[in-house]
């Protein structure tokens, strides 16, 4: 191994400012830590960029390319603004799920910060998206700068052949879905630059004779009226209400399936890291703590520079209490980097607690046991797989019941050894997108009659639908460009109809 | 196969488009945020950007959501006080401490407003929609001022046209100087040697030579050294400096009256706006005085001239007396221009209105660079209108107007615009 024990041991240097020589050394520094723990990741670009360049990115959903919407400006200003008040306290970075994996630093960071993100982010995030399972089959790191430079060009294209204004209606019906835009169990097919481009043209044609054969109103040889019941359309019901939209809308025109397919692309990209936030982030967490500690202990930061950054990083880390004036949840950055540590706890030096709930991994090789962890799985089963009864006590974790038709809250677990499973079950429900989001499909099209397009709602413990419902159906009917039904199907079967939204007329007449 | 990539300096600005769209997007709720700024607005005070507010309810991106209500189990951390089984009050709606994210967020979010900070010309440009400017005349005013430009100094770069001889030739002979004064100090050094030697053993020998070859090398050098150098090349420097005119004097005359409401000040109040913000373009100094009459007039402050309220009757020909009283006493001397805007809803006391045209015609126009007259009226012309109507023939330096809404303002400034800019 190419272990410095030979030679003297210089200091990297310790100065705040940074210049690019200095963070240079200690990405060399960083880059030969990492590999020695066998962390694989894409090769690492660093880029450095200004606040406003940062706050732009932000804005954008952290990409370095996007499509123009005033929903951005609107991010961008708002993020202005906090930033401006000095209310983003965290170290500002953004890496992109992207090869090489592009990982931004700010040029206002101190070097301690800079070297803290390059650990975090150009390390630790950059492995857990080479490695993760989500990441693995929803995203493609190659192809996606391509991808989102492909989507600003047709969409500006789209602005000049038919105006900014019907782009932006038709953007913000698609965003107002977008949540409702992911396959959540169907593996997708990859995407690539030349591969869209190619089949791009061809596919509009061959989508729009679907839709045309589908909408067909001559019929093509007499059916015997009242023969058979009119057949189900679509045969199983769609969770992916953007991917029905796009395939089987009457009345769209094709580059506004293309956009729509853009909208639901990009929705696709972001869902693996909506699924991961704690795992990824602890792990980042993790890793920055752990690199960093070894350069510590090879003698190769000094004190001051250890002293700011682990301030930096207890802040990150922290996890305030329930009662507490800046609680908003648990801190999927100080939940995550606690499990990371503890299951390095428990594989080097684990209790008989341990061994009675991990048998699996207690005693076993970290490396290997963090490896399969972090390729496997996602916050939900994560939490549910290895959250242990330590963390649960350390984080004074309980569960509380709020039923609309009881009186009172209950505690309905907490951190004792009658509670560790009910707490943990808790936890990974909270995790579970299927369960936090409301769970809307498409359910039925009235393909013989006026169209009209119902979607079915699953109540989920009977939980209501919240939000602008009204709005939100309204941008449905705008895209479906009929009739647009919701409807609620509570726990006991029944079911109820929550909205109506009419759009007799046709777009072209509609908007005249 | 590590890169570090300097992007600091690569597209500035690049969400400028996404900043105005949402301003596009949103324009009726900044439009209506930039009134209320106007209201609370000095005149004099239009060369900043605004903070405006938006609720943020008419700007959310809607979704569909989990609503309040059904069963909720949650976990919390730092337990410090409960036990499995234990029954809590709900604590009060409206987010006490403590209910989950999901909740809480969710009702959160509603109340902030949003806000965000507009830039001088956004401010501007939406200041000039509402008043219907011409595109010509709105980038005319917006513009900081007139420039000339004026001598600064010297630059180290510049078109050849302006090479400063004199600064770059001394330039050049420090430089030769400089470069040059080691060898000079060797060659002064060594002619003494010299002439030492030839002293002591005549002019042939073959120190002598070798000295003499030595000073030759050095002259060389000495000479190599470039008379000019680019480096030393100087040029006139010249800057742009913004050039404002003279001085100008704008008397803003408002009736108070009962009859005048908010509405009616507020429109007066762009009409004021617009013809100060045009004599900032054209003069180095304004002042401003505000006289407003009801049956009496009174010189007073800005705050007072918007701000409080009298009643009773009208008589218009007060104020113009006290202007031309104002007048005679401080901007009488020629160095000053003098501007008039006088705002009225055109009630005027019968017999007063043949006074104020006599008053107007012979005493204050003759002193006026331009003198505008707006009346502030959905119904019938005054009898005020009518008498001012008749000087309106007469006098190129003066217009009047008819106004309903804001944007009705623009055509009283025209003829002035005219003349200067066009």
């Amino acid at each position: 191994m190419k272990r410095a024990t030979s030679k003297k041991v210089k200091q990297l240097p310790a100065t705040s400012e940074w210049t690019f020589e200095a963070i240079d050394a200690y990405h060399t520094e960083i880059a030969r830590v990492a590999a020695n723990f066998d962390l694989d990741t894409y090769p690492a670009q660093i880029e450095l960029i200004t606040s406003e360049q940062m706050m732009d990115a932000y804005a954008s959903v952290g990409m370095p390319v996007n499509y123009h919407h005033w929903s951005f400006g609107k991010h961008f200003l708002s993020t202005e603004k906090s930033y401006r008040r000095g209310q983003m306290g965290l170290a500002y970075e953004i890496v992109i799920n992207s090869n090489p994996c592009i990982a931004y630093l700010m040029e206002e960071n101190t070097l301690t910060m800079q070297a803290l993100v390059i650990a975090h982010a150009a390390y630790g995030h950059n492995s857990f998206f080479k490695g993760n399972y989500l990441f693995r089959t929803w995203t493609n790191a190659d192809a996606i700068i391509d991808y989102l430079v492909f989507a600003r060009n047709y969409i500006a294209q789209c602005e000049e052949r038919y105006g900014e204004e019907e782009v932006e209606l038709l953007l913000d019906s698609c965003h107002a879905l977008m949540n409702l835009g992911v396959d959540r169990y169907k593996r997708p097919p990859k995407l690539s630059l030349a591969k869209e481009k190619l089949r791009q043209a061809e596919r509009t044609e061959y989508l729009q004779s679907q839709v045309n054969e589908l909408w067909r109103t001559l019929p093509a040889h007499d059916a015997k009226p009242g023969k058979i019941a009119a057949p189900r359309f679509p045969p199983e019901p769609e969770e992916n209400l953007l991917y029905f939209v796009e395939k089987h809308a009457p009345l769209l025109e094709p580059w506004q399936r293309e956009v729509v397919r853009i909208v639901r692309k990009i929705a696709q990209y972001f869902f693996p890291q909506r699924q991961t936030q704690v795992m990824n982030e602890g792990w980042a967490c993790f890793w920055h703590y752990t690199l960093i500690n070894k350069l510590y202990d090879e003698g190769l930061l000094a004190d001051s520079f250890m002293l700011e950054f682990l301030q930096s990083h207890t802040n990150v880390v922290y996890q305030p209490s329930y009662n507490d004036r800046w609680y908003s949840g648990i801190n999927p950055y100080a939940l995550g980097f606690a499990m990371w540590q503890d299951i390095k706890r428990i594989c080097d030096d684990p209790t008989e607690e341990d061994r009675a709930w991990f048998p699996d991994i207690a005693g076993s090789d970290w490396r290997e046991t963090f490896d399969f962890a972090m390729k496997n799985f996602k916050d939900e089963s994560f939490v549910a797989q290895y959250l242990s009864p330590k963390i649960m006590r350390d984080f004074r974790m309980f569960a509380i019941l709020d039923d609309e038709h009881e009186a009172k809250l209950k505690v309905s677990a907490i951190h004792d050894e009658t509670g560790y499973r009910r707490v943990r079950e808790i936890l990974s429900d909270q995790y579970n997108l299927g369960s936090r989001e409301p769970n809307i499909q498409v359910w039925n099209v009235d393909l013989r009659g006026d169209r009209s397009l119902t979607l079915r709602h699953q109540q989920y413990r009977k939980r209501p639908l919240g939000g602008n419902i009204d709005e939100v159906m309204k941008h449905m009917a705008r895209l479906w460009g009929f009739t647009v039904r919701l409807e609620s199907q509570h726990e006991d079967g029944t079911v109820e109809l929550v909205q109506e939204t009419r759009l007799e007329k046709r777009r072209g007449q509609a908007e005249n | 196969m590590t890169r570090i990539i300097d992007r600091r300096f690569d597209s500035k600005k690049k969400s400028a488009v996404n900043r105005q769209r949402f301003m596009r997007r949103f324009k009726q709720q900044i439009r209506r945020a930039v009134n209320d700024a106007i209201q609370d607005r000095s005149i004099r005070d239009l060369d900043n950007g605004e903070q405006i507010t938006i609720p943020s309810k008419d700007l959310s991106e809607p979704q569909f959501q989990h609503g309040r209500g059904g069963i909720w189990e949650q976990v919390f951390s730092g337990n410090d006080q409960f036990a499995s089984g234990d029954l809590i009050n709900r604590p009060p709606s409206g987010g006490g401490g403590g209910r989950g994210q999901g909740k809480a967020s969710n009702e959160g979010e509603g109340e902030d407003d949003f806000v965000f900070h507009l830039s001088r010309e956004e401010f501007l440009d939406i200041f000039f929609d509402d008043l219907a400017l011409p595109n010509l005349v709105r980038t005319q005013l917006a513009r900081i001022s007139d420039y000339k430009t004026q001598r600064a100094g010297f630059t180290s770069d510049g078109s050849p046209m302006n090479i400063n001889i004199v600064r770059s030739m001394r330039g050049a002979l420090g430089r030769r100087l400089a470069l040059g004064s080691p060898f000079s100090a060797r060659l002064r050094e060594l002619q003494k040697e010299l002439d030492r030697v030839i002293e002591e053993s005549g002019e042939d020998c073959e120190e002598a030579l070798n000295l003499k070859d030595e000073i030759g090398r050095l002259r060389a050098k000495i000479e190599a050294i470039p008379f000019i150098d680019s480096f030393d090349l100087r040029y006139n420097n010249r800057i742009r400096v913004p050039k404002p005119t003279t001085q100008a004097v704008m008397f803003c005359v408002m009736d108070v009256s009962g009859s005048m409401d908010e509405e009616k000040k507020a429109t007066a109040k762009r009409f004021f706006m617009l013809l100060y913000l045009f004599l900032t373009r054209t003069y180095e100094q304004i002042e401003v005085v505000f006289i407003r009459h009801h049956t009496v007039a009174k010189e007073v402050d800005e705050d007072e001239f918007f701000h409080s309220r009298e009643s009773g009757g009208t008589v218009v020909s007060s104020a113009l007396k006290l202007m031309h009283e104002v007048i005679a006493e401080r901007y009488a001397h020629g160095t000053w221009n003098i501007y008039g805007a006088q705002a009225s809803d055109g009630d005027n006391w019968d017999n007063d209105s043949p006074i104020c045209r006599e008053l107007l015609g012979s005493q204050i126009l003759p002193w006026c660079q331009y003198f505008a007259y707006i009346e502030i009226t959905p119904g019938e012309p005054q009898n005020l209108w009518r008498e001012y109507e008749k000087l309106s023939g007469e006098h190129k330096n003066f217009a009047l107007q008819r106004i309903e809404e804001p944007a009705d303002i623009y055509p009283v400034f025209r003829e002035l615009f005219k003349k200067n800019f066009v």
